[in-house]
């Protein structure tokens, strides 16, 4: 029996005020999958994952998204923003923030919510960055941060909008390092959008390469003998 | 000797009381403002306070009952233009301030007259604030502190990253939409003691000279509102001992405080 649902897209058209960026798709992401969706700049990867958040609805088609996501429980890392660079606030506060969720009319953080924000912490090795301020950090440092803050939201899926822009090598090493762990060994599905597809794919299960008219969906190797992936191939060498 | 006497006039007790309730709303609601890149929201909403107030006394109504529905409908406004991607929003903004200033302007020349009562609406009197506005401010001053506090954490999650409190569920128009009435309520209250080209200072300086200063959210919150508090009731009190009018005054205040807190942030840096 296949692992169980979590997002099903079926016959898929997204898009804004009528221009559809993308059509057509059929798409199932199951628990611990691990998805690399690739694809040039405006293929529609970013407003596929809009799509797939719930942010955006389909113009044809239907995006099932399992209760539980539809509750909010979906744990986001957006591209940062020119404004959090020099965002006031500690690495506490901001992890703390991935503990609230639209539901309910609860104020306050329980004493629960404040102990998941310690234990994800301790996971991503920054709980002794805890009171430090998020602007003083390094990338790397930085995305640990937010991705703390997307368990706090979420255990069973993480959505990446490109998360190794502006890191390192090594930090971004690090990062799919842990990408990798939660994947294997907390059985967390990950979907990433990437432009970094050498690494990528070293992780990843399967692949979701958007292309202009056509898609290809399957794992890494298969896509590495597509007629998409020979093109990556020849460019890499 | 010369405080005891200044707290002593009537129009003085209403100066400091309504004062210090606009300029801890403002704080509060400016340290959002300031970090989700919205200051020139607040600058444009005093243009058309300034715009509406000179149509209200035009047509013979009362000020505040004209210009609180007309600058609650701007900010609506204002924030739909900051929150397209695709305009060139900021240009848009200046556009409309411009805009209703021109039309304060026009309709003044039109039936009053260029009086000091454009000087009064433009830079602020003292003597502006009546027992009315003290009540409404002490009104506007406590639904501010109230929802603020309630929804603290979710404001904080709004600001620091929209997109992920949209993905989690968060109704992020809902509280940007809150900001920009509260926002439009407060700039409305001060408007005629700071004046309209000096009010947006209120909102902006507080959030600035804290962030020199506080590395945590909630560190910056609590400093603007103090510092917000103390520069209105330092400038109100030099502009009573040096007569000089009382929104510049605070300005200078609040410009003061910010040049130290930033003083005080490069040594601390060395």
């Amino acid at each position: 029996m296949k692992p169980r649902e979590l997002i099903v897209c079926r016959d898929v058209s997204l898009g804004y005020e009528g221009q559809s960026v993308l059509t057509h798709l059929d798409l199932t992401i199951r628990a611990g999958d691990y998805l690399c969706i690739v694809g040039d700049n405006g293929s529609g990867k970013s407003t596929l994952l809009r799509g797939l958040l719930g942010l955006l609805a389909p113009q044809q088609g239907e995006i099932w998204r399992a209760g539980e996501l539809r509750r909010g429980a979906v744990g986001y890392l957006p591209q940062q923003t020119r404004a959090q660079r020099d965002f006031p606030a500690t690495v506490s506060e901001v992890v703390l923030s991935g503990c609230l969720n639209g539901r309910g009319m609860r104020f306050f953080y329980s004493g629960a919510q404040k102990s998941r924000a310690l234990m994800n912490m301790g996971k991503l090795g920054i709980l002794e960055l805890k009171d430090q301020c998020y602007r003083d950090l390094s990338g790397g440092q930085q995305q640990r941060v937010l991705l703390a803050r997307a368990l706090c939201a979420a255990s069973s899926l993480l959505i990446l909008d490109e998360p190794i822009t502006g890191l390192d090598p090594a930090a971004a090493q690090d990062l799919y390092k842990i990408l990798s762990y939660l994947n294997e060994k907390e059985g967390m599905a990950v979907v990433m959008v990437t432009h970094d597809l050498k690494t990528a794919l070293r992780g990843a299960r399967t692949v979701l390469h958007i292309g202009r008219s056509s898609y290809f969906c399957g794992t890494a190797a298969d896509y590495l003998a597509s007629p998409q992936g020979r093109r990556f191939r020849e460019e890499e060498a | 000797m010369s405080i005891l006497e200044m707290l002593s006039w009537p129009f003085m007790q209403r100066a400091l009381i309504a004062g210090v309730l606009v300029s801890l709303c403002a704080a509060l609601l400016g340290v959002s403002l300031v970090l989700k890149r919205y200051s020139m929201i607040g600058d444009g909403l005093s243009h058309v306070s300034f715009g509406a107030l000179a149509v209200a006394v035009a047509l013979g109504v009362t000020p505040l009952y004209f210009s609180i529905p007309v600058v609650i409908l701007a900010a609506f406004l204002l924030l739909r233009m900051a929150s397209r991607p695709h305009w060139n929003s900021d240009a848009a903004i200046a556009a409309t301030s411009a805009s209703a200033l021109a039309l304060g302007i026009l309709v003044i020349s039109r039936t009053t007259g260029m009086t000091t009562d454009v000087d009064n609406y433009m830079f602020g009197s003292v003597l502006a604030m009546t027992e009315a506005d003290v009540y409404l401010s002490a009104g506007v001053c406590a639904a501010v502190l109230v929802l603020f506090i309630l929804f603290y954490h979710k404001l904080f999650a709004v600001t620091f990253d929209e997109s992920f409190s949209r993905a989690t569920g968060l109704r992020v128009d809902r509280y940007n939409t809150l900001l920009a009435v509260l926002t439009a309520l407060t700039i409305v209250l001060g408007m005629r003691m700071m004046g309209a080209m000096l009010i947006s200072s209120l909102v902006i300086f507080p959030a600035l000279t804290a962030m020199r200063l506080f590395k945590s959210f909630r560190g910056v919150v609590i400093c603007a509102a103090a510092s917000s508090v103390v520069c209105f009731c330092g400038g109100l009190t030099a502009s009573w001992v040096w007569s000089t009018p009382v929104g510049a005054s605070v300005v200078a205040a609040n410009l003061a405080l910010f040049l130290c807190a930033c003083l005080l942030r490069a040594l601390r840096r060395r």
